[in-house]
């Protein structure tokens, strides 16, 4: 069972921001991703929602090494990334990839399709024969549904979707064990949405791959994810196996993004009407004290304000930060009464 | 159902089918060729060399009769060949100084771009120190110590100009350093020096063109006023400057060692403008980036 391949503890990001003018300029904070753990084992998908701003794509860099984390440690298969220097960060780089949210800003628009995928071949085997790198190219293109023969085009030639195969036969190209999803199809259209997330399930079984999945939108996660982490304002909310979370979640912000999600039938839509959010997330300058989303939850009580919950473990393997967990019953169906 | 590989169509090509259907662009290329051309084998083909002095025929007009075209100057030179001869230098000066600060800018500008951070600060701030030194005082003094010589003009011309290069490359390496592709390319562990090979300079050459063929005309005239003031080429060689310079000495009694030259610069002039526009249409940064 203990076959962990990341485990991120403790990580945080912080931005110093400089603000004012000549003579009294003024440090702030901005706490991007503050305090997130989490385990990740061998062929698991993690998703990760959360709203706009609230670090989600902050924490995949961090991961990955390309924003230097403040504090934390991001262990892979035992070893502390964020303790390597550049250059062994940079080897490391061939087991952890990523796939980006836009999927033509995310390519060279003057490389070819071939070159791109290539150039992790070329950046790890310098001498490798220019034949087996276009055999190894034309194979990836088909393992992502791409015709090979299209090895010579250019980007501006694609679509967003196929650009988002080229985006994913990039980052598998070199067999990685993890790969990390930053929103891969908020910038696509729906039908085109549903194409890549089978995709990417198919070859994270296929290959046995280690994901995170990003996204704003619960229902585009429901389908990949096996766990589910909920951020809010740089912190984790929930940590819970898919089908608890959306059965039964523990957190009152999951509730209320369970609730958001649109359901196709107006006279269930209509049951559930209610649904909880109001107001904004707080600035990221001045979080809440306590508990951050005491600001809006609806089953705020005292000791919200003032204690920080900690993300502590449930039945089932299931993680939250609320200290009202236990006394809340915010299954989906039932009207939630302690209010 | 293997299907033979379609050919792509890169944003060069593109940019080039685009530029080809700017008429005052191709017109201007194609003027600029036959004046390198001519320019180049001109004074090989004429009857006269630049330096010979035909006492029959000094401030002769332009005639056929004569056998000088152009006419002559003061000591009976043919004003046609010394024009030619003067394009070369001319021409030179501007491609070899364009180059030179290309070279130079681009690597300065895109290093310190993507370094960033404490090593850009040091490297701009020795631009800025550079930039505030006067032009024509770090002229006049290279004249001094080391003797007119040309290529003290394509030294000076070229430490100047590289500076405005590294600029805009800085600039525009700012701006490619945070594109998803270039993060992409670190995630995948790509090198610095590989990121900024393959990944930066591309994307910022059509800027970079579009600037060095303006630079081009630039430094064409720059090297004019040199000449003009007396710190540019030495006789027996010429240039345009310096034609323009001696025929404005003669402008009343003989307008035509004014008038050929001045018109010669003035059309090559005109042609690197219409050419840096079309580019700058045909590579138009809306494109992409």
């Amino acid at each position: 069972m203990n076959d962990v391949v990341l485990r991120v503890q403790d990580l945080a990001v912080h931005y110093t921001v400089y603000e004012g003018g000549l003579l009294r300029s003024r440090e702030r904070t901005i706490r991007a991703v503050d305090g997130v753990s989490f385990d990740l084992r061998a062929g698991e998908a993690l998703g990760i929602v959360g709203e706009s701003g609230c670090g989600k794509s902050t924490l995949a860099r961090a991961i990955l090494g390309l924003i230097r984390p403040t504090r934390g440690r991001v262990l892979w298969l035992g070893e502390n990334l964020t303790e390597l220097d550049e250059e062994a960060l940079r080897r490391k780089r061939r087991e952890l990839q990523i796939v980006f949210q836009d999927p033509l800003a995310s390519l060279n628009p003057r490389m070819t399709v071939g070159d791109i995928i290539a150039e992790p071949l070329w950046t790890f085997f310098p001498k490798i024969a220019t034949v087996q790198v276009e055999e190894r190219v034309r194979g990836m293109m088909k393992m992502v549904g791409l015709l090979p023969n299209q090895i010579n085009r250019y980007p501006h030639e694609f679509s967003g979707g196929q650009c988002q195969r080229i985006g994913i036969a990039r980052a598998l190209v070199l067999n990685p064990r993890l790969i990390i999803c930053d929103e891969p199809v908020s910038a696509l259209d729906v039908s085109i949405q549903a194409q890549i997330i089978n995709l990417l399930q198919d070859l994270q079984r296929k290959l046995n791959l280690s994901l995170i999945f990003i996204a704003h939108d619960l229902s585009v996660v429901k389908h990949i994810s096996d766990r589910v982490m909920v951020m809010y304002l740089g912190r984790s909310m929930e940590v819970s196996q898919q089908e608890h979370l959306y059965r039964r979640p523990l957190h009152p912000y999951t509730n209320a993004l369970v609730k958001a999600v649109p359901i196709p039938d107006p006279r269930l839509a209509r049951a559930q009407h209610e649904t909880g959010l109001t107001g904004d997330m707080p600035s990221p300058f001045n979080p809440p004290e306590g508990c951050v989303f005491h600001t809006r939850c609806p089953y705020t009580v005292k000791r919200c304000r003032i204690e920080v919950p900690a993300l502590r473990r449930m039945e089932n393997d299931d993680w939250v930060a609320c200290h009202r967990a236990e006394d809340l019953d915010l299954s989906i169906g039932k009207q939630a009464k302690l209010a | 159902m293997e299907l033979g590989d379609v050919k792509g169509r890169s944003p060069w090509e593109d940019a080039w089918h685009r530029l080809l259907k700017n008429r005052a662009a191709v017109t201007s290329a194609i003027i600029m060729g036959v004046m390198v051309v001519v320019v180049v084998l001109g004074p090989m083909l004429s009857p006269w060399e630049g330096d010979f002095t035909d006492w029959d025929h000094t401030f002769s007009p332009p005639s056929f009769a004569t056998g000088h075209w152009f006419g002559t100057d003061a000591v009976g030179r043919d004003i046609l060949v010394r024009t030619l001869e003067g394009g070369r230098i001319s021409l030179l000066v501007g491609l070899v100084a364009t180059l030179v600060s290309l070279a130079i800018g681009v690597t300065y500008g895109s290093v310190a771009g993507y370094y960033g951070g404490y090593t850009d600060r040091v490297m701009m701030r020795a631009v800025d120190i550079v930039y505030a030194m006067p032009f024509m005082f770090f002229v006049i003094l290279l004249m001094v110590v080391f003797g007119r010589n040309i290529f003290l003009i394509f030294v000076a011309i070229g430490a100047i100009n590289w500076l405005d290069m590294a600029r805009i490359v800085r600039g525009q390496t700012l701006s490619l350093k945070n594109t998803e592709f270039v993060e992409a390319a670190q995630a995948c562990g790509v090198q610095r020096r590989d990121i900024i090979v393959r990944h930066i300079v591309p994307n910022l050459l059509g800027v970079v063109i579009v600037y060095a063929t303006l630079t081009i005309p630039q430094v064409i005239l720059v090297e004019s006023f040199l000449s003009f003031l007396g710190l540019g080429v030495q006789e027996p060689m010429s240039s345009w400057g310096a034609l323009v310079n001696d025929g404005a000495q003669d402008l009343e009694s003989a307008p035509w060692t004014l008038i050929f030259p001045a018109l010669v610069l003035t059309v090559t002039l005109y042609c690197f403008n219409y050419i840096g526009d079309g580019l700058r249409d045909a590579l138009d940064p809306k494109d992409r980036l």
